[in-house]
């Protein structure tokens, strides 16, 4: 059986697409899916470090669309997950080194031998993202809950519809805060979904653990990696439930469900 | 033996001479592989196609803007001897002759003025009259643009970043948040309805307004108009 080819845009940089990428790459393999992510941002190559593979690069992407090694030899294996690898970007070279049809052969390969080929897209609109969305099966916009990486997502989402091959779009809001949206101060996951009219399939809370583990390179740790699991099995086909955002409220939300206020 | 495409600069923008020989299908393909080649010098480059005696049918046409649109081209204008293909041209708002590249005003540049053509399809018999407007039913996203001479309808929400620019009315049978502009020509007759009028900005004619700030608004339908000379918005109701 064939897997799928899943990119990861956003339009808007400093989203969190590369930390969901290595996420949901380390969740899906936890899951005993085979999966090898791609990362797509020649020359600004980020994906190793987050999967904490920097050290064990040899060859890369560009490496193999030019010729200069077979596409096994850049695959570098997962030091916990063995059935997880990573196809690291240049740091030498720039977007324009690959072309859509290059990745297209990239992932049709890898397909074969992978239930999941995760794409993490550059940010932006021109070169980069276009090589990255050109072989999806399937494509996740990440946004935060702002207004200018709202406006960048709705533009990306514009651009896939108007595709020749247009693909399954859908949504994850990363970076929620709880508590600002409980005081009204950041657009909800509710706004953010409406404005953007497509499929959700996860909620993503703000936690500094996440900075910790993308320093080290390992898997986030507590509620961020709950989200990303159930991402990783709403992808495999499984339904489930969004994470309540509240359990966690403060005392006085607490209170307010113990004593039945609305 | 078929000769290869040529483009000329010209004050208009570039001009396309394409072999007579070729099938129109290669023509589009080889067209389309030269401007991929070159893509960053065609962006946003204005062609005149010159088709010289060639009959080119109005789907064909609509196939090779499609493929330009894709790639941020514009096609001004089909110059062309066949009268099928001066007829295509016209029904799909281009121009048959050479015109001057669109300015950057906010008014419906001249290049996307539909001339008048006396061989219009038939109508369908109607009672009324009425003019004629461009439906979308699609949400317009940020980014995307839609100029029109006539009236604009859309059955979706026109997303802030997105521009509507109509000759004539506009009406958004959903949320409009993006920039619009009716009766860009001029005509200050025009109105904007949307479901929930919050635009960026709202142009009808020469007149400017933004939308008060947002509170905790009730959604309600409305209608924009000019009223003694400012733009006035009232309740969508009759």
């Amino acid at each position: 059986m064939s897997g799928r080819v899943i990119t990861i845009t956003s339009g808007k940089g400093g989203v969190g697409k590369t930390t969901t990428t290595a996420n949901l790459a380390m969740s899906l393999a936890s899951l005993e899916q085979r999966v090898v992510a791609i990362d797509a941002d020649i020359g600004l190559r980020n994906l190793d470090l987050m999967m904490g593979l920097e050290n064990r690069i040899v060859y890369d992407l560009v490496d193999v669309v030019e010729g200069r090694c077979k596409l096994k030899q850049a695959m570098v294996k997962h030091k916990d997950y063995p059935a997880l690898a990573l196809i690291p970007a240049s740091q030498v070279r720039d977007k324009t080194a690959i072309s859509p049809q290059d990745m297209i052969t990239v992932a049709n390969e890898l397909k074969h031998a992978h239930d999941f080929v995760l794409i993490d897209s550059p940010a932006g609109i021109e070169w980069g993202f276009k090589n990255a969305v050109a072989p999806a099966d399937e494509v996740l916009v990440v946004t935060n809950p702002e207004v200018s990486a709202v406006r960048d997502a709705d533009r990306i989402i514009g651009l896939l519809e108007a595709e020749e091959r247009p693909v399954p779009v859908r949504l994850i809001v990363n970076r929620i805060k709880l508590g600002m949206v409980r005081r009204g101060d950041m657009l909800s996951v509710e706004d953010v979904v409406s404005l953007l009219s497509i499929k959700l399939i996860g909620v993503v809370p703000d936690d500094e653990i996440i900075i910790k583990s993308s320093n080290e390179g390992v898997a986030a740790t507590g509620r961020p990696k709950q989200a990303f699991e159930d991402i990783a099995r709403r992808l495999m086909g499984e339904k489930v439930p969004f994470m309540n955002l509240d359990s966690n409220g403060g005392v006085l939300e607490r209170f307010r469900k113990l004593f039945g206020g609305g | 033996m078929s000769g290869a495409i040529q483009f000329k600069g010209i004050r208009q923008g570039l001009l396309v001479t394409i072999p007579p020989d070729d099938e129109w299908a290669k023509v589009i393909a080889d067209l389309a592989i030269r401007i991929d080649q070159q893509a960053a010098f065609f962006k946003g480059a204005s062609l005149a196609l010159d088709v010289d005696k060639r009959a080119v049918r109005r789907h064909e046409l609509a196939n090779l803007l499609n493929i330009l649109q894709k790639r941020d081209v514009n096609l001004i204008s089909v110059l062309s001897t066949s009268a099928t293909t001066q007829g295509a041209a016209r029904k799909l708002g281009l121009a048959i002759e050479l015109v001057d590249p669109p300015t950057t005003t906010s008014h419906v540049p001249d290049a996307l003025k539909i001339t008048e053509s006396p061989h219009e399809a038939p109508l369908l018999k109607s009672d009324v009259h009425g003019t004629e407007g461009l439906l979308i039913r699609r949400t317009l996203r940020s980014g995307q643009s839609v100029q029109h001479n006539g009236h604009v309808v859309v059955l979706g929400d026109v997303n802030a970043g997105s521009e509507i620019v109509a000759g004539g009315d506009i009406v958004v049978w959903g949320r409009l948040r993006g920039v619009v502009h009716a009766g860009a020509y001029g005509d200050e007759t025009c109105v904007v309805c949307a479901l929930d009028l919050q635009p960026t900005q709202l142009r009808i004619g020469a007149l400017i307004s933004v939308s008060p700030p947002s509170k905790k608004r009730r959604k309600h339908p409305e209608r924009a108009y000019i009223d003694d000379g400012m733009i006035r918005a009232e309740p969508w109701t009759d």
